[in-house]
């Protein structure tokens, strides 16, 4: 009986102190956005008193469902193309010798580390009017002299799918190397062309690193707001955008926290799948409680 | 044998390319005398010197470097605690701590920024050098948990026992026996977070007061204000920084492994 207790409170000294840390600064301020969308704006930029539905009416503004489409194709393509791109590389980093595995795991991990902004911000020297880029596709006769690189929604699809890779090859290179890589030989033996090998057995066999890789690109592409704002004219705004346009120039937080709602319902149905597959896969579930002490 | 394509190889070189090509002009740039990348108008050390004038930089850098060591700090005790209660204990409280940990590694940084910034707003908490720290301890204790739980999957639990039944007590199997086998998760946990601390934009615009503007929030505005080549030496800093640590923390692993 004394164990027990004592356990307990061992449980409880490790598990309160993030616990109530990650309730008061991460559970709380998210349900908090639903309860203000609620609210009325103040004129100082506060938040109002009383409650109003008008909040929620203003998401009828004719520009949002374009915006929101907008978001929604981004995301989906730049999830798409990621994806189609990281499968070949995912394969070869997996099949080749280990010294170089290392190296190029190293390679591809090594953006992780460096800024994020910094990193956009070269795409916006490589882009620009007089840049490098610009000048050798002029050069190639591929572009007019005219023609804008940047401020355009290709330019964003371009730079999300740039910062994505990293995180959708690491998900599925960790896949392929758990796969066994005999079994395309054996489907190669029985009359399978190579390209059929590698859709029909090892597509399927990385099937858990391909539904991590997409939802690792799919959500944060959701909430893309630097990549459009950087390298984005008006034309390619997304929800993120206009959270951010709502909370620094309008200083109309209800408004924020109403784009703020609708982009936590489209996030919220992948992570839940996420989340569901994530604990069967751990096997966190049926595992024993197995004590120490 | 299977008979190798050579078509992913191709790939994933060009997919290299592609991902260090803008980096590695931004680097030259940052040596351009001419304004625009477009073409070379000679070398020059200008933009570093312009940038060692620049006081609102070294300001932003004091600032940077405070919140990420004290979020670096709090985040890392929290983190491995958390790491340790979800390890040892399964409970319906542990699958309860195990979303919540879990669930910030996933929304996307937008909706942590604008819900903390409610958050504040709603309490009537003044926005400044606290706040950010707040939410960046918040952020990092997630990816802290995540680097100390994968140590801890393969820690030997019969150790502690073991330490146990030759008299040792909590406290000394804790720091005798736990700690230092998962000191490499808890120290990559730590770089993980000192180096996202550091990196933070979006959040840390959303929550940032005035005189706390961290060194990401001053690029920012250097990117809107338009002085390109004096971010593209800042950046190869920044980068040069980034590669030394990495560098730094290659050689310690593997230091630790022998």
């Amino acid at each position: 009986m004394k164990r027990t207790s004592r356990n307990t409170i061992r449980e409880g000294f490790l598990t309160v102190p993030s616990f109530a840390w990650l309730t008061l600064f991460f559970l709380i301020p998210t349900l908090i956005i639903f309860a203000i969308a609620f609210k009325p704006a103040a004129i100082d930029g506060s938040i109002g008193e009383g409650w109003t539905w008008r909040t929620l009416l203003s998401l009828k503004n004719p520009n949002y469902p374009e915006i929101i489409w907008r978001t929604i194709w981004l995301s989906l393509t730049c999830t798409f193309a990621t994806i189609c791109i990281s499968i070949p590389v995912a394969y070869y980093i997996a099949r080749c010798s280990e010294k170089l595995r290392n190296f190029v795991l190293f390679l591809t991990i090594l953006p992780f580390w460096t800024s994020f902004l910094i990193r956009i911000f070269a795409w916006k020297e490589v882009l620009h009017p007089d840049g490098f880029l610009k000048q050798a596709l002029v050069w190639l006769h591929l572009v007019a002299p005219d023609t804008l690189l940047l401020y355009r929604p290709e330019a964003v699809l371009l730079v999300m799918i740039y910062t994505e890779l990293p995180f959708a090859i690491l998900p599925l290179y960790a896949a392929a190397e758990k796969f066994d890589f005999t079994l395309m030989e054996a489907a190669m033996d029985l009359g399978a062309s190579r390209l059929r090998a590698f859709w029909s057995v090892f597509i399927p066999g990385i099937k858990a690193g391909l539904v991590s890789a997409c939802l690792m690109v799919l959500i944060p592409s959701f909430g893309s707001y630097v990549i459009p704002d950087v390298v984005g004219g008006i034309g390619s705004q997304m929800i993120g955008n206009v959270i951010a346009q709502k909370t620094f120039t309008d200083r109309n937080l209800p408004a924020a926290s109403a784009l703020a709602a609708v982009l936590i319902l489209c996030t919220l149905l992948p992570l839940l799948y996420f989340l569901k597959g994530k604990k069967g896969e751990d096997g966190r579930e049926p595992k024993p409680a197995k004590e120490v002490v | 044998m299977l008979r190798k394509s050579r078509f992913p190889g191709i790939l994933t070189w060009i997919v290299l390319i592609f991902l260090y090509l803008p980096i590695l002009l931004l680097i030259v740039n940052s040596f351009n005398l001419a304004r625009t990348g477009g073409h070379w108008g000679g070398f020059t050390f200008q933009w570093y010197e312009k940038l060692f004038k620049a006081r609102e930089i070294w300001f932003a850098f004091r600032n940077t470097l405070l919140v990420a060591f004290v979020a670096t700090f709090a985040s890392t005790v929290l983190g491995t605690t958390a790491a340790c209660a979800l390890h040892r204990y399964k409970s319906k409280i542990q699958d309860m701590h195990y979303v919540l940990v879990y669930s910030p590694l996933i929304v996307p940084e937008i909706l942590t920024g604008i819900s903390l910034l409610l958050f504040f707003v709603a309490l009537r908490v003044e926005l400044g050098l606290g706040t950010v720290i707040f939410a960046h301890i918040t952020f990092c204790v997630s990816y802290v948990a995540m680097a100390v739980l994968s140590r801890l999957q393969d820690f030997d639990n019969t150790i502690i026992e073991a330490a146990h039944d030759l008299g040792a007590n909590t406290w000394q199997t804790t720091w005798k026996v736990l700690v230092p086998c998962i000191f490499p998760g808890i120290l990559s946990g730590a770089m993980l977070a000192f180096t996202l601390s550091v990196d933070d934009f979006v959040i840390s615009f959303f929550v940032a007061g005035p005189g706390s503007t961290t060194l990401p929030i001053h690029i920012y505005s250097m990117i809107r204000r338009g002085s390109l080549p004096l971010i593209n030496a800042l950046s190869t800093i920044l980068l040069a920084i980034t590669f030394l640590v990495i560098l730094a923390g290659q050689i310690l692993s593997h230091k630790h492994k022998k």
